[in-house]
């Protein structure tokens, strides 16, 4: 059972939240112009890195706040716990996902 | 009563022919004439051969699909000149990690006739491999807990029924009949209102799958090559034509991926993306006792899968955890959970004690159905997205499989399962077909 | 009754408190201090059981966890447990315990006849026959099932419960023998909190089993003064009796504290309680499992740990046997040896593999006139029901073999010792790596993937001198890794150093014979695993260490493989030609180090506490008014309330009239509600839902649907404007919790900008909705600062106002297609509220009714309930709402509308259904067929979402998803079911009052 760090109440057991997959998508501008192609891109395709993996959790049981989180997959470690809209550490980014 | 079972006359069949003559038999009369030598002789069930330079065919993952692929496209479309590589030992991904049940109750017409295709499979599989999978259809029964849970099992076991498959809804009073340790008490947190019962459905030696199918390959020629990883795809334009491996490059014109788990990375290698997502699922095994359960119980509103294996073990699992991982770990506080449901639907196991856990890693895709399909790249197949439900697919899938490899083009059971689902939204929408939630 | 085997002094039990036992049925006796075990073998009770395959009679062969034979059903009734180790019971007075997997009993088991067949049946044997004919597997497995199992699971209640703590530790110390102690006094000197944990009854660890001087005192007095200085620490907690059994991410580690049925009894204490401990730092102390050496019979009973030997004469007093014949490759044994000629117990021999052994305890054994047999082997053990004399034999040069001829020795046990396996099993469960010792054959912990240490006997350090140093700077190390920075400059305990002599690794001791022929050198004991079955895995291919365990079900049984599994891979090594064990693989160890109850991982999230209940304000009187109740979701809500002996059927007509007649009254409070604020609320709703909604004015509602974004339908409901910026959101009672985190992710993961704030109030209003003709008439009792007329207030509108003194919000929304008041009041008046209108509403013939009766009304009305109509397939158009989906502006799930699939013509469109006889329900969940037949497989063009008798109406009626649907109006479709298929004609999904006329009163 994970630790997370959350940036708003602190450390907390991994029950009080709830993971939320890749962080940093974007919801396209205007999807009426995008192809079904692009649309099922949106929609469907994701991250699903072994190595470092930039994902969403979300306070459930707690403050309710979403924020980011980069966990390496391969060991469950998590590297860094960031707010909504803060850039992705640039230490990690020279790892390859 | 048993001896005289176990020194049945065995009645000469078909699947003689079957075998291929490179493979020593298994028989009770096999057993008693090597006990004579004390077991010396005997064959070895598959060969562990060096890679060669190039094949027709390179299947990527040892587990039970890929071994099964491997097969049928020796025996059922003449292509030998294979090699399935597996980065460890065969059978050691979810083919043996998974509880073992196998069913076809399932309501989309797409998947009921992949999951029938399978069970039918395995119900001659011992005796077309020639290797024991004690296949034991001592039915699977899906609890329904709400009105909400009986509406749609009735609409699933109808849909089921009309696909010319066995299904039927048992009472409250007759599930109690057929396992009288349940809790069917009114006064449950969710008390059970009622049940679907496959017969024909049940569970499997799910080791004896991957060894039986990789020696019957192994007979036709296959080489089963174990700790060879495959770390990059080669590819020539638009067509595929080799991996590189911990081995060394090979290569092969046709490529299929049959890598549970890992299906994403691989298809990474290619360049190609899938809308998959890898996640922990958990399962164990408790003590083992004599027999108290008779069939395979599933509850998803009261969350967890029983059945007890021949050696006496509770075999339990349930949902997945949310997030992704590779690590073949999951987390505590799911395991509880699951065990409080376990309690609550038999009360009498909270004084077993739990003696094995572990995960496995499943590749889940948006529909819950899997991606059993040809890609944008020649000669490169996917095989995968089977989510917690692969082991009961594994003689349909890899027959299936057999067939759009050797012929580049879907059969009519897997043509629903392709890539292109996903951009037309033609989705096989199977969330609540498995007895677990997504 | 031989009673000879208690030593005349010695051991921690207490000798002036007897305790009785029954064993098998005959009655026993031992002390305060006894295992059941030790008991056991004091009595002379040589066979405990039976093992699993072969049936063949076994005996006490350890003295802790890794006990493999020693298995009994201990108690009977209600407390009765299957499989437990006798070496793990602490005696009490009363116990009973009988033997497992025997009959009649172990001493004569029929099922031993199996021990005759044993060529027949090798490893795997199972998948090579009972293939024939191909529907036998069924018949044969009935027998295999009946044969395979061990103990029986308890029939009745648990009378028990168990329950479960949370702690925090800065270093969680697992084990508390020397090293774990040293650790834990290190630790907490430095101001460190600390949790030392131990899985015996008491701290001490192996110490408890040996006389040993440390700080020139005995070693049981440094154990009690380093129990004083940790128990009046503040900081430290001690645990014992309790298991550190699994080791999960982020330093979470599992324990499992064990109660006696004599503390639990009566006492309202939990039988187990489970720690769930998050520590900063982790010291692994969880010390070594001696191994055994693997000769010829191996198994029988009287064969035993040469360490358990001793512990059983130092601990508890005990002589295993009157003449005990030691075999070893190493100087531990040698102890064993020494301790039992003290104690006066027969040693006729020590057999040793090593040539010349001369280290100082080999010496001290020839002072003290022990007969070595140096360079031999065991490679015969005399009697299948105990031992009594063993054939010794003198090893060939490479070990290999035997030469010369057998010397008998004539002994009734066999003290054995093949070295110590380091317990790294909770290091493995963290994902720490290890590494063999090639030298003295042993895995060690290498690389640690979190914050932990090994340290002791788990790390590979034998010496009693060595632990205590090692742990002492171990627990100094893990205080500063957690951030105590205080110096602590106290020294570690010290102990007489004993020079050890390397030991000799010889995997399988030799016979005259090929180990597959005759004899059988036992590697798993309790599952029947010989050397042999590993020889013939590796021959047939199941080389890899894992498809060897698989194959053979070596090291699956209960306790793991704890004291076989490095022998297996040992010798699965040499079969293939590998040098090192350490290249063959190493097994991965999982989760629980012990077997854990189920009951105490469940701890009390268990019958009614399994799920939280959620009762609305009005519980209580829906309770007394004795009605049905459904589960939606966690709520439980009135589904009907029958009248007298009315079955449920009866009950809905007479509520549905009810209802279309006079007034209903209905609890509603379930719903979701969400308190939507600010300037941009409008905004997220036009996101949200498929319509739009600046037109909206204050005060009035509107239905909206919310799709995911791949176009499914994800739930429904009427939002309020209560303000320019501000809104009250409803949802389905189910979706309540998913919606507001929906909302709540779109706000903060991809519009954070906007200024809008979402808040459930699910729980703060009561929602009492009475609706009927005589609605109006009853409320205009209860108000008079709301003007209901229907100019005054429309439907889908809100007045806010006094219903019976209370401050109230009443809706104008109906789902019954009657005049419909919701009520909405602060929860602590909603009971209030609901007894008055109930009083006053006796005169219009006021029925309360449940959830069936509105399924049935909105169904006449042809209105949906999502997860109903809907299936996470469902799309607006399906339903022929696409009159709720605005054209001009984006929302959530908008683009998916236009994939090619989503514009089908063939989808399932929402219909009503009529058979031609009134009275036919429909089964829902009835799957629809085009043509009549009911053979199958047939093609489905649909399913029945909604079935109900309409009581108004008189006749049944439906609503079924059905391809292509709308085109089908007035045609025939079928539903078949086991025995006859039903008719039915399609309709517009649409059967009472079907211009609305009634919604106004």
């Amino acid at each position: 059972m994970f630790l997370i760090n959350c940036p708003y109440c602190g450390p907390r057991e991994e029950s009080e939240f709830h993971p939320a997959g890749e962080a940093h998508l974007k919801r396209p501008a205007n999807p009426e112009k995008l192809s079904d192609i692009e649309w099922a891109d949106y929609l469907f395709m994701r991250q699903n890195t072994k190595g470092i993996l930039l994902e969403r959790w979300v306070h459930r049981h707690g403050c309710r706040r979403w924020f980011n989180v980069a966990r390496d997959t391969r060991t469950n470690k998590v590297l860094h716990v960031y707010q909504m809209g803060d850039s992705p550490p640039t230490q990690l980014k020279h790892i390859k996902p | 009563m048993y001896l005289c079972g176990l020194l049945e006359p065995v009645p000469c069949g078909l699947s003689d022919t079957m075998l291929s003559k490179s493979m020593q038999k298994y028989s009770i009369y096999a057993l008693l004439r090597n006990a004579l030598n004390f077991h010396e002789n005997w064959h070895r069930a598959w060969r562990s051969p060096a890679p060669k330079p190039e094949y027709d065919v390179i299947i990527v993952g040892g587990g039970g699909h890929g071994l099964a692929t491997a097969y049928y496209l020796a025996k059922e479309h003449g292509i030998t000149n294979i090699a399935v590589l597996e980065k460890g030992w065969i059978g050691g991904g979810n083919t043996g990690r998974n509880t073992t049940i196998i069913r076809s109750n399932y309501l989309w017409d797409e998947s009921a006739a992949m999951y029938e295709k399978s069970l039918q499979l395995f119900e001659g599989l011992s005796q077309e491999l020639n290797f024991n999978i004690m296949f034991s259809q001592r039915g699977v029964m899906n609890l329904a807990h709400s009105l909400s849970d009986m509406r749609e099992l009735k609409r699933r076991v109808n849909a089921i029924r009309l696909n010319g498959i066995d299904s039927e809804i048992l009472t409250t009073i007759q599930i109690k009949e057929l396992l009288p340790i349940i809790n069917t008490s009114p006064q449950s947190r969710y008390p059970i209102l009622g049940a679907s019962l496959q017969k024909r459905a049940g569970i499997a030696r799910h080791d004896a799958v991957a060894w039986g199918y990789a020696r019957g390959a192994d007979s036709h020629g296959v080489d089963i090559i174990q700790n060879c990883e495959v770390t990059g795809m080669l590819r020539k334009g638009g067509c595929i034509t080799g991996v590189e491996t911990t081995k060394g490059i090979i290569q092969a014109p046709k490529i299929g991926i049959v890598a549970a788990g890992h299906t994403s990375v691989l298809a990474a290698m290619a360049g190609i993306r899938l809308p998959l997502n890898s996640y922990p699922l958990q399962a164990m095994v408790s003590e083992p006792i004599k027999p108290i359960h008779p069939c395979v119980v599933m509850s998803n509103a009261v969350h967890v899968y029983v059945s007890q294996s021949d050696k006496g073990e509770m075999v339990l699992g349930a949902g997945i955890d949310g997030y992704h991982s590779y690590t073949q770990r999951g987390s505590f506080h799911v395991v509880e959970g699951q065990l409080g449901a376990l309690c609550e639907l038999f009360p009498i196991f909270s004084r077993l004690r739990l003696v094995r856990q572990w995960g496995g890693i499943v590749d889940i895709s948006p529909d819950a159905s899997p991606i059993l399909s040809k890609t944008p790249i020649k000669g490169f197949y996917i095989n995968g997205g089977w989510g917690t439900g692969g082991f009961k697919a594994t003689p349909g899938s890899g027959w299936s499989f057999a067939h759009t490899i050797a012929r580049d083009e879907p059969h009519e059971l897997n043509a629903p399962f392709t890539l292109d689902r996903f951009v037309s939204g033609a989705l096989i929408d199977e969330h609540g077909a498995a007895a677990v939630a997504h | 009754m031989s009673a000879g085997y208690r030593l005349q002094k010695g051991g921690l039990i207490d000798r002036k408190t007897r305790l009785n036992f029954t064993f098998n049925g005959q009655a026993m006796s031992g002390y305060e201090g006894d295992t059941l075990a030790s008991a056991l073998l004091a009595s002379g009770t040589r066979i405990i059981g039976r093992s699993f395959k072969y049936h063949r009679p076994r005996g006490i062969f350890a003295t802790g966890v890794e006990e493999p034979n020693a298995l009994v059903q201990l108690e009977r009734g209600p407390r009765t447990l299957p499989n437990q180790q006798a070496t793990r019971i602490s005696l009490y007075d009363g116990l009973i315990a009988d033997s497992i997997n025997c009959w009649p009993s172990p001493d004569y088991d029929a099922m031993s006849i199996l021990g005759l067949f044993y060529r027949l049946i090798p490893a795997g044997f199972y998948y090579k026959t009972f293939m024939r004919p191909a529907t036998a597997w069924r018949f044969y497995e009935y027998f295999i099932r009946h044969a395979a199992g061990l103990g029986c699971a308890p029939t009745e209640p648990d009378p028990d419960h168990y329950d479960k703590m949370n702690a925090h530790c800065d270093v969680l110390i697992v084990g508390a023998g020397p090293a774990g102690l040293t650790a834990a006094l290190g630790a907490t000197r430095s101001g460190a909190r600390v949790i030392l944990v131990d899985e015996q009854d008491q701290i001490g660890g192996w110490l408890l089993n040996e006389n040993r001087i440390i700080n020139g005192q005995p070693s049981k007095e440094w154990l009690n003064a380093a129990f004083l200085e940790l128990n009046d620490t503040a900081d430290a907690q001690i645990l014992t009796k309790t298991t550190a059994f699994g080791y999960f991410d982020h330093n979470f580690i599992a324990l499992c504290e064990h109660r006696g049925p004599t503390q639990v009894n009566g006492n309202g204490l939990s039988r187990q309680r489970i720690w769930r401990v998050r520590a900063k730092q982790v010291v692994l102390a969880t010390g070594a499992i001696e191994r055994p050496l693997v000769f010829a019979d191996n198994d029988r009973p009287g064969v035993m740990l040469s360490g358990a030997v001793r512990a059983y004469a130092h601990r508890y007093g005990v002589a295993a046997g009157r003449r005990v014949l030691i075999f070893t490759n190493n100087d531990d044994a040698y102890r064993t040896g020494l301790a039992l000629k003290e104690a006066g117990v027969a040693v006729p021999a020590i057999v040793d593999l090593r040539h010349d052994p001369s280290g100082e305890l080999a010496v001290a054994a020839v002072r003290a006139g022990i007969e070595i047999l140096d360079g031999s082997a065991v490679t015969r053990v005399l009697g299948s029901r105990g031992v009594t004399g063993v054939d010794i034999m003198n090893l060939n040069n490479t070990g290999d073999g035997v030469i010369g001829a057998p010397r008998r020795i004539s002994c009734d046990v066999i003290a054995t010792s093949g070295g110590w396996n380091p317990t790294i099993h909770l290091h493995s469960h963290s994902g720490g790596k290890t590494i063999f010792d090639k030298r003295r054959g042993i895995f060690l912990p290498s690389k640690t993937t979190e914050a932990n240490f090994s340290v002791g006997a788990a790390n590979g350090t034998f010496s009693l001198s060595d632990c205590l140093k090692a742990g002492m700077k171990i627990g100094k190390q893990a205080a500063r890794n957690a951030g105590i920075s205080s110096h602590n400059r106290r020294k570690a305990p010290v102990s007489i150093k004993e020079e050890e002599a390397d030991s000799r690794l010889l995997w399988i001791v030799p016979t005259a014979c090929p180990t597959s022929h005759k004899s059988r050198h036992f590697l798993d004991q309790a599952n029947d695993v010989t050397v042999s079955d590993i020889q013939l895995a590796a021959r047939e291919g199941y080389a890899s260490i894992e498809h060897a365990k698989r194959y053979t079900t070596l090291g699956m049984a209960p306790d793991q493989g704890k004291t076989g599994n490095t022998h297996g891979l040992a010798v699965l090594s040499q079969v293939l030609g590998t040098e090192d064990p350490g290249e063959t693989g190493t097994t991965t160890f999982r989760p629980p180090y012990t077997p854990v109850t189920i009951g105490a991982l469940a701890g009390r999230d268990v019958g009614p506490l399994m799920d939280p209940i959620r009762m609305t304000p009005m519980h209580h009187w829906h309770e007394l008014a004795g009605c049905a109740w459904e589960d939606v979701g966690q709520w439980k809500r009135p589904w009907y309330y029958p009248q007298n002996s009315e079955d449920g059927l009866k009950a809905v007509h007479r509520e549905c009239l009810a209802v279309r007649n006079a007034v209903g009254i209905l609890d509603a409070s379930t719903l979701g509600k969400i308190d939507i604020r600010g300037p941009d609320a409008v905004i997220l709703l036009n996101k949200v839902y498929t319509n739009s909604w600046e037109s909206l004015k204050i005060n009035r509602c509107r239905y909206g649907l919310m799709l995911s974004e791949d176009g499914m339908i994800f739930d429904d409901g009427v939002t309020t404007r209560l303000a320019k910026d501000h809104f009250l959101m409803t949802t389905t009672s189910g979706n309540a919790a998913q919606v507001l985190e929906w909302l709540e992710e779109w706000l903060q993961t991809e519009w954070p900008d906007l200024r809008v704030y979402c808040t459930s109030v699910t729980e703060q209003w009561a929602n009492i909705t009475i609706c009927g003709p005589s609605a109006r008439a009853l409320l205009l009792e209860f108000t008079d600062d709301i003007d209901l007329t229907n100019e005054s207030f429309p439907s889908m509108s809100m007045r806010e106002g006094t219903i019976a003194g209370v401050n109230a919000r009443v809706f104008r929304i109906s789902y019954t297609g009657e005049i419909s008041y919701e009520i909405n009041v602060p929860a602590s008046y909603g009971m209030h509220v609901w007894t008055a209108l109930i009083n006053a509403g006796k005169k219009y013939g006021i029925t309360p009714f449940g959830t069936e009766t509105m399924h049935v009304l909105r169904a006449e009305k042809g209105y949906i309930v999502v997860g109903q109509e809907t299936d996470g397939t469902v799309i607006p158009s399906d339903l022929g709402m696409n009159w709720a989906v605005s054209e001009k502006k984006d929302f959530i799930g908008k683009r998916s509308l236009s994939r090619t699939n989503s514009m089908r013509t063939d989808r399932k469109q929402l219909v009503g259904l009529l058979t031609e006889n009134p009275t036919t329900i429909l089964p829902e969940g009835g799957q629809i067929t085009a043509k009549q037949t009911l053979s199958t497989p047939t093609p489905m063009i649909g399913y029945i979402t909604s079935s109900y008798y309409s009581a108004v109406l008189g006749h049944s009626i439906a609503l079924a998803l059905i391809k292509g649907g709308r085109e089908l109006h007035g045609d025939c479709v079928f539903v078949p079911l086991e025995d006859k298929s039903i008719v039915a004609t399609v309709i517009n999904p649409i059967f009472y009052d079907i211009k609305g006329e009634r919604l106004n009163g």
